[in-house]
């Protein structure tokens, strides 16, 4: 069974750190990151579905990928490649259209493990502030879902 | 930034019905074990354990005040709890539950694919 993911916020510097092992050789989760055909399959939560994905793979190249809420509202996240060695490291920039504020470089790193492979995700803001606006209001997909825990919440805080 | 072990705390300490009524009482205030056992028709022993759950689950603090020791919630806590529910973590374990779903039928097809091969293979 794979780990979850582990999410570290540094203290100091606007970055968020992230791992994910995955059951699978690394030329396959290189594919599923990567490519088109494989990204729609699981690029967001399941309550989002993925509308359109555009990956121009190579350095400079755009990509482009959007997702449509349950209520029909499209939701956008775009970048530009800037480094790419296959199949152990990918560096783009990367944003949620709709905050500009939270524009981001993001690495991803995987490394094989045998039939394995653990990727190692650095995503760098500018700021601190918008390190934790991502951090926090990355909920897209969620609002149904965890309605009812936050309702709970709510009640007991009050 | 919150840990795994902290939200198993978390989630195990507020799954009960009693656990999060005394969260709602101290939203309204400090109070002591007696004061909060009194609407719960609880002994003041089984209060004294909901509450050590609490504690340790970092939901509430309790601090010593002679023979009182008055308990306090912890708003940071359930805030950044809050925030795990809703925010980065969330989205990219969401999406990478998925591939790990994608993958495991795309490794089976693979596979199934493989056999078939070479049973073909044999019997020409």
């Amino acid at each position: 069974m794979p780990a979850m993911i582990e999410v570290i916020a540094d203290p100091d510097k606007p970055t968020i750190e992230f791992r994910r092992a995955f059951a699978a050789p690394r030329e396959l989760v290189w594919k599923m990151l990567t490519s088109v055909e494989h990204i729609k399959h699981w690029y967001g939560p399941r309550s989002l579905t993925c509308v359109s994905a555009q990956m121009d793979l190579r350095v400079g190249g755009g990509w482009r990928i959007v997702l449509r809420t349950p209520d029909g509202q499209d939701l956008a996240w775009s970048g530009v490649y800037r480094e790419l060695r296959a199949p152990e490291y990918v560096e783009q920039t990367w944003w949620f259209e709709p905050i500009a504020e939270a524009r981001t470089i993001e690495s991803l790193r995987l490394e094989a493990q045998g039939n394995r492979t653990v990727v190692h995700g650095l995503v760098q803001h500018e700021t601190m502030q918008g390190r934790d606006i991502h951090l926090q209001t990355m909920r897209p997909g969620f609002d149904e879902t965890w309605e009812r825990f936050d309702e709970l919440l709510a009640r007991a805080v009050q | 930034m919150i840990h795994e072990r902290d939200l198993d705390a978390m989630f195990a300490a507020l799954a009960d019905p009693t656990r999060r009524a005394i969260l709602a009482k101290l939203a309204r205030g400090e109070a002591s074990v007696m004061e909060l056992a009194e609407p719960f028709d609880m002994t003041q022993p089984a209060i004294t354990k909901h509450l050590g759950v609490l504690e340790r689950a970092g939901l509430i603090s309790r601090r010593k005040e002679g023979q009182r020791r008055p308990c306090k919630l912890e708003p940071k806590r359930l805030e950044q709890l809050t925030r795990w529910l809703g925010g980065f973590q969330q989205f990219w374990e969401a999406s990478f539950s998925r591939m790990d779903d994608y993958l495991d039928e795309l490794q089976r097809k693979e596979k199934a694919h493989a056999r078939n091969d070479r049973s073909h293979r044999r019997s020409r």
